[in-house]
C-alpha cells in the first residue's frame, strides 16, 4: 500500500519564543522550526505499517526552515520519497492549506492513489486540527482524528481504527480506504535514526520540489493576526512569614477574607 | 565502517577488528568489567563469538547498552585490545541499529545533542546563561574575539546543570585569581561529543567534530583548558587526528601546574577527610592520577583516605558511555546502580566528602548518597570546588 504522510515544521519551544517588532509574528531571527511532534508520530505509524505489509511512505511537507533535515530524515527512516512543496504564500489558513494541499496530491504524479493519507492530528502553532479533515473533504475521503492505532485488513479495503475519547474512553472503527486520519500517537515512540543514517541519505536521496499553484478564491487570508503577545504576569503567590501561629493567624483572615468561611 | 552491513571479513579488514584474532580468551575483560556480571554477552564471550562468525547474535542482543565506558577492559587487557576504545563502540553502533526501541532517555539525549549541543534538552542560546552568575568577570570570544591564552572549554552538565554549574563558578573565581587570561565560546559552544561516539553514534560525533573544529578555526588562542574529562579524551585522543593542535589539560592538571601560585591562596581549614573518586576518562583512559589528589593535599586541613578501590582499579559512576541516560532502563533490567556500588565503598572511607573531577559524577553521587541515605554524612564537592571553598577567608 502506499500511504501519503503529511509533514509541518513547527517553532520549536526549547529555544526560548521572541516576537517580532511589528508584534504581529514570532521574531524569525532567533526561531528555529522542528517537525510537529503528532506528524512524527504520523510518519513513525506509516513506517509500522511499511514494515507490516509492505508498499511504500511518501514525505510531503511545505518549505520551510530546517525542513530538509526532517525530509532527509525521514527518508534514511524508511520513507521512499520526500516531497517539498515551494513558493506557498506564507501566513495561509487552515482551510487555505487543506485545499492547496488537495490540489498538489491530485495534480502532483505518483502522489494518488495513496490508501491512506497520514497526517499529525494537531500542531502547536495553531491547535485548529482542521487541516486533514479539509484534506480529507477535498479529497472526498473519510477522516478520523485522534488516532492512535491503525491496523490493515488483509484485503487493503479497509483498517480497523482505534480514536481516543476524554475520560480514557477508546472508540475502535473500521473505516472504508483510501482515509484521511488524523494521527494523535503511533503504536510505539517515533524510531530514533542514527545520524550517520541521515548523512547517507542527503549524499544518495533527493527531496523533489514542488511549485505551489496559485489558489484562486479569497478564502486564503481570512483571518489576520491583530497582535502577538507573551503571557502577562497576573498576580502572583504570597509567601505567609512567621511562627506557626501567625502564619495560621493571617491565613484565616485571608480565607476570611475570601469568603470561604 | 558507518552503519554498512559489518561481517567478519568486513571487521578483520581494520587493523583494529583484527586484534580480536590475538585475543588469549584470558576473561580479565569480562571479569573487570562493572557490568560482566549482568551481560548477556560479556567481553570476552563477545570477542569468541566474533570470531566464530556470530556477529548476528551479538548485534541482536542488548549487552553493550550494559557498556558504560570506563576504559577497564581495556586497561587490563594482557593483549592491549582496544575494547573500550575501537572495538565496543563498533559493536555498540550494530546494537543501537538493531534495537527495535533505543531506551527513551537516551534517545532524547542523543537527540537533543545533535540539535541543542547538549544531552539535557536545553536551549542552545542559553548556555552561557549561567556566566551571569559568576563572581567574577567572564570573557565571551563572540563578544570580544580578541587572542586569548585560555580557552575554557566549559561543555554541557557544567553549562547547564544548576549543581554542575558550582564547578563552573568555582573554575571562574580559581582562574581570576591566579590572573589567567581566559575565554569562553559561550553559546557557540557545543558538546565536544565523546558520549555520543561510544554510545555508539559515530554520525553524531561527527556532526559535533565539524562543528566544533570549524569554531576553534574561528578565534586565536594557546591552549584549550576544560572542566569535562569526557571532551578533554575526545580532543586529546580523536579530535588531535582531524587538525586539533592546542595545546590542551584538564582542569585538574591545569590547575596542579600552578600550584605554587595556587597554595599561598588557599587561606581557610577545611577539616574535612576526603576521597577522590578517580573519573574513568581522566584516570584509565589519559593516566591523570596524581594532580586531582596533589590538589586536594594542598588544601589546608584536608586529609586524604583512598577507596579500596582506587586509580586504575576505581570503580565507574556508571555515566559513560551513553549510561547517564540510561539509568532507567538498568533499574528496568535489575541492575544495580555503579554510583551506589561506588558510593557505599566512599562511605567506608569514613570521609566527609567524596571529591571528583567529572561534571557527571556530581549528581550522579548525589542521587546515589540520597538512595543509600548518606547524605546526611557526606557531600559531593568537584575539587575545584573544594579550592574555592578554601579560598574564602
Amino acid at each position: 500500500m502506499h500511504i501519503l504522510v503529511i509533514l509541518k515544521m513547527v517553532p520549536d519551544v526549547v529555544e526560548e519564543l521572541e516576537i517580532a517588532p511589528d508584534g504581529k509574528a514570532l521574531n524569525t531571527d532567533y526561531l528555529r522550526m522542528i517537525l510537529s511532534e503528532s506528524d512524527d508520530h504520523a510518519l513513525e505509524q506509516a513506517l509500522l505499517l511499511k514494515e507490516r505489509h509492505g508498499g511504500n511512505v511518501t514525505v510531503v511537507a511545505f518549505d520551510a526552515p530546517e525542513v530538509d533535515d526532517t525530509l532527509f530524515a525521514a527518508l534514511a527512516k524508511g520513507a521512499s520519497r520526500a516531497v517539498k512543496i515551494v513558493g506557498a504564500e506564507p501566513g495561509m489558513t487552515t482551510s487555505g492549506a487543506g485545499r492547496l494541499l488537495a490540489r498538489i496530491l491530485v495534480q502532483e504524479p505518483a502522489l494518488l492513489p495513496a490508501g491512506l493519507v497520514l497526517a499529525g492530528v494537531q500542531a502547536i502553532d495553531d491547535l485548529d486540527a482542521l487541516v486533514a479533515p479539509l484534506l480529507a473533504h477535498q479529497l472526498a475521503m473519510p477522516y478520523l482524528g485522534i488516532v492512535t492505532r491503525v491496523a490493515l485488513d488483509p484485503s487493503g479495503e479497509t483498517a480497523s481504527v482505534l480514536k481516543e475519547y476524554p475520560g480514557g474512553v477508546r472508540g475502535e472503527f473500521e473505516v472504508r480506504l483510501p482515509a484521511v486520519l488524523g494521527i494523535q500517537g503511533a503504536e510505539k515512540p517515533p524510531r530514533y535514526v542514527p545520524v550517520a543514517k541521515v548523512r547517507a541519505a542527503m549524499k544518495s536521496q533527493k527531496i523533489d520540489t514542488v511549485q505551489a499553484p496559485a489558489l484562486t478564491g479569497g478564502d486564503l487570508r481570512l483571518v489576520e493576526v491583530l497582535g502577538m503577545n507573551k503571557p502577562q504576569l497576573t498576580g502572583h503567590a504570597e509567601m505567609l512569614e512567621g511562627s506557626p501561629a501567625e502564619v495560621s493567624s493571617r491565613l484565616c483572615e485571608i480565607l476570611a477574607g475570601r469568603g470561604v468561611f | 565502517m558507518g552503519t554498512s552491513q559489518v561481517t567478519l571479513e568486513s571487521l578483520l579488514q581494520f587493523p583494529e577488528g583484527k586484534e580480536i584474532l590475538t585475543c588469549l580468551q584470558c576473561g580479565t575483560c569480562s571479569g573487570t568489567c562493572p557490568y560482566g556480571d549482568v551481560m548477556e554477552f560479556p567481553p570476552r564471550r563477545m570477542v569468541a563469538m566474533l570470531r566464530a562468525g556470530m556477529l548476528d547474535q551479538v548485534f541482536a542482543s542488548d549487552s553493550l547498552l550494559a557498556c558504560v565506558a570506563c576504559y577497564a577492559c581495556m586497561a587490563k587487557c594482557p593483549r592491549g585490545i582496544r575494547l573500550t576504545e575501537v572495538l565496543l563502540p563498533l559493536l555498540k553502533e550494530q546494537t543501537l541499529a538493531h534495537l527495535s526501541e533505543v531506551p527513551a532517555e537516551l534517545q532524547k539525549a542523543l537527540q537533543s545533542t545533535l540539535r541543542y549541543g547538549n544531552p539535557m534538552g536545553e536551549p542552545s542560546r542559553k548556555r552561557a546563561a549561567w556566566v551571569k552568575t559568576a563572581s567574577v568577570p567572564i570573557r565571551i570570544l563572540a563578544e570580544d574575539p580578541r587572542p586569548v591564552d585560555v580557552l575554557w572549554f566549559v561543555e554541557c552538565y557544567t553549562s547547564f546543570h544548576p549543581r554542575c554549574q558550582d564547578n563552573s563558578r568555582a573554575t571562574a573565581l580559581l582562574f581570576h585569581k591566579l590572573g589567567i587570561d581566559f575565554a569562553i565560546l559561550g553559546n557557540e559552544e557545543k558538546c565536544v561529543g565523546e558520549c555520543a561516539r561510544l554510545t555508539g553514534e559515530p554520525g553524531l560525533f561527527e556532526t559535533l567534530v565539524d562543528y566544533n573544529m570549524a569554531v576553534f578555526q574561528k578565534y586565536r588562542f594557546k591552549r584549550v583548558v576544560t572542566s569535562c574529562p569526557h571532551a578533554y579524551s575526545a580532543l586529546k585522543n580523536l579530535y588531535s587526528s582531524i587538525g586539533f593542535h592546542w595545546e590542551l589539560e584538564h582542569t585538574t592538571p591545569f590547575l596542579a601546574r600552578h600550584l605554587v601560585r595556587l597554595k599561598p591562596l588557599l587561606v581557610r581549614k577545611l577539616g574535612y577527610i576526603v576521597t577522590y573518586h578517580d573519573s574513568c576518562c581522566l584516570g584509565r583512559q589519559n593516566d591523570v592520577y596524581d594532580a586531582p589528589r596533589a590538589l586536594l593535599q594542598a588544601i589546608p586541613g584536608v586529609r586524604l583516605a583512598e577507596m579500596v578501590h582506587n586509580r586504575v582499579n576505581s570503580i565507574c559512576c556508571g555515566g559513560g558511555g551513553g549510561g547517564m541516560w540510561l539509568d532507567t532502563y538498568y533499574k528496568a533490567k535489575g541492575y544495580e546502580r555503579l554510583s551506589e556500588r561506588r558510593a557505599k565503598e566512599a562511605a567506608a572511607t569514613g570521609a566527609d566528602v567524596l571529591a571528583v573531577s567529572c561534571p557527571f559524577e556530581v549528581s550522579r553521587f548525589e542521587d546515589a548518597f540520597k538512595v543509600l541515605g548518606y547524605d546526611k554524612r557526606m557531600v559531593v564537592r568537584d575539587v575545584t570546588e573544594l579550592l574555592a571553598e578554601a579560598m574564602e577567608a
